[in-house]
């Protein structure tokens, strides 16, 4: 599966006017009130690589810090503090070495990379982040020859994080990725979305995005990198090693165990939209699929 | 008396179900608008568990015979909710591809312990009418002590789909384990 390009894809106003298009074609034949039923006019499922809202994308989060439903993080996120901010970047390296937000985007080019977002809950998004590819980031230290692992540390603050008051997950969140995926040029950092800079509840100031890795995977508000030679627990392993495992690859082959991942819904579709089928590794095979091979994928989960 | 009380219940308990019908056809769901009505209709067919399950220790507490007159008719109401739950798993969400629900339902034991406790509905709501309390005597009430049994399905179908947050999930089922320990103790002492 190719990377989607921005102009194979329909923007959101075109998209919302080719809507209002046809409804008011519809308007002649029927009433308005009947019109303005969902179930009448958005029966069939939209294309999978259209973009998400940015209001879905922004208003339907996981973030866990910021409380546990899906309006929670924008409910609770909007006076959280991101200036001033600082990632270390350190472990198994020459010279370890602190930068300032400020710093990272005068030396990073962000640019806009639409990628597919698939929630381990089974959703899915299409996001239009802003981003540079974590390699250039990571390539501003020198990895001993001990790293093997790259661990991402997200920020504790639970005077600002409410969600953090609670045991919820093993605070600080943590993630991590073998080298390799780390270095992969498709493992982005995130600095915002729709063009705009990152929202609080989407990771701001600075987040990463896997796209062939389930929604979780991608640590928001990093302020800690560190290049360790164990591979590292996360914090959803911690919760429950059984059902997230340290690779955690879309793959509609290997179900989670409570729940199928053999397809997923598209947010934004409505209620009458069908479920369509989850990709391997999301549909990035082409990119990633070398990373793993001749790896037992339904071992290493 | 008795009567108009009935159809206040009645109208009370229909009120979630004209809610989420009218939520689904104008849009009010939000993003995921299939998972909002499948646990819509599974919370209330647990709130419809414990208020069944209420009737018998209230008539005990208050002495009034009416608990058991609104029992059947909230007995009834799980099992609507319980059926629209059911529906929108197997056709809205799944559009009756039977495949997968299959494979759900032998794989994922809060799928199965949910289907169990369906299935055992049926016939308690297959034997609500007079005649059939009549026709079945002494049965009937060992028939539908099945309910404790499906409380307890219901309740954990609840806990096994929850991800890490157990609190509303546990909340049901402390409710749950109460009202089955009140009767309890009623055998031991009458």
């Amino acid at each position: 599966m190719k990377k989607i390009k921005y102009s194979e894809i329909t923007p959101e106003k075109i998209y919302k006017n080719r809507r209002s298009f046809i409804k008011s074609l519809g308007l002649g034949a029927s009433s308005l009130a009947i019109s303005s039923i969902s179930f009448l006019n958005s029966a069939s499922a939209k294309n999978r690589d259209e973009l998400t809202s940015y209001k879905d994308i922004t208003t339907y989060n996981n973030y866990y810090e910021f409380g546990t439903s899906k309006s929670d993080p924008y409910r609770n996120s909007q006076i959280f503090k991101t200036t001033p901010w600082e990632i270390a970047i350190e472990g198994e390296v020459e010279k370890a070495i602190k930068l300032s937000m400020e710093e990272i985007s005068e030396m990073f080019v962000s640019e806009e990379r639409i990628y597919r977002l698939r929630c381990v809950e089974g959703w899915s998004m299409v996001i239009p982040w802003m981003g540079f590819s974590l390699s250039k980031l990571l390539s501003k230290v020198n990895p001993t020859s001990k790293a093997k692992f790259v661990e991402f540390e997200s920020i504790y603050d639970p005077t600002q994080m409410k969600g953090q008051r609670y045991p919820v997950l093993n605070w600080p969140y943590n993630e991590g990725l073998r080298l390799d995926e780390a270095m992969h040029p498709l493992t982005t950092v995130v600095t915002g979305l729709y063009g705009k800079k990152l929202p609080n509840q989407n990771g701001a100031p600075l987040r990463i995005f896997i796209p062939w890795k389930y929604g979780f995977k991608s640590a928001k508000a990093i302020v800690k990198i560190k290049f360790v030679e164990n591979m590292p627990t996360s914090s959803w392993m911690w919760a429950s090693p059984r059902e997230y495992g340290f690779y955690s690859n879309v793959n509609p082959n290997v179900d989670h165990p409570r729940w199928s991942q053999a397809t997923e819904r598209i947010i934004g579709e409505g209620v009458w939209a069908p479920r369509v089928k989850t990709l391997m590794f999301n549909g990035y095979g082409d990119e990633v699929a070398n990373l793993y091979t001749g790896m037992d994928l339904k071992k290493y989960f | 008396m008795i009567k108009y009380f009935k159809q206040g219940v009645f109208v009370l308990s229909i009120i979630p179900f004209v809610l989420i019908v009218y939520k689904t056809f104008y849009n009010k769901l939000g993003p995921e608008p299939v998972k909002e009505i499948t646990h819509f209709t599974g919370e209330w067919t647990l709130i419809f568990i414990c208020l069944t399950l209420a009737m018998s220790p209230l008539k005990r507490f208050t002495n009034l015979n009416f608990w058991i007159k609104i029992r059947r008719m909230l007995g009834l109401f799980v099992f609507f909710y319980a059926t629209l739950h059911l529906f929108t798993y197997v056709g809205i969400d799944y559009r009756f591809e039977w495949q997968p629900i299959l494979d759900d339902v032998v794989k994922k034991k809060y799928v199965f312990i949910g289907f169990a406790a369906w299935l055992l509905l049926i016939p308690l709501a297959a034997t609500s009418s007079q005649k059939m309390i009549k026709i079945l005597k002494q049965n009937w009430k060992k028939l539908h002590k099945l309910i404790y049994v499906i409380a307890i399905f219901g309740s954990l179908h609840y806990i096994w789909l929850s991800k890490t947050i157990f609190f509303k999930p546990l909340i049901y089922s402390l409710i749950i384990i109460l009202l089955l320990l009140l009767r309890i103790r009623f055998k031991k002492t009458t």
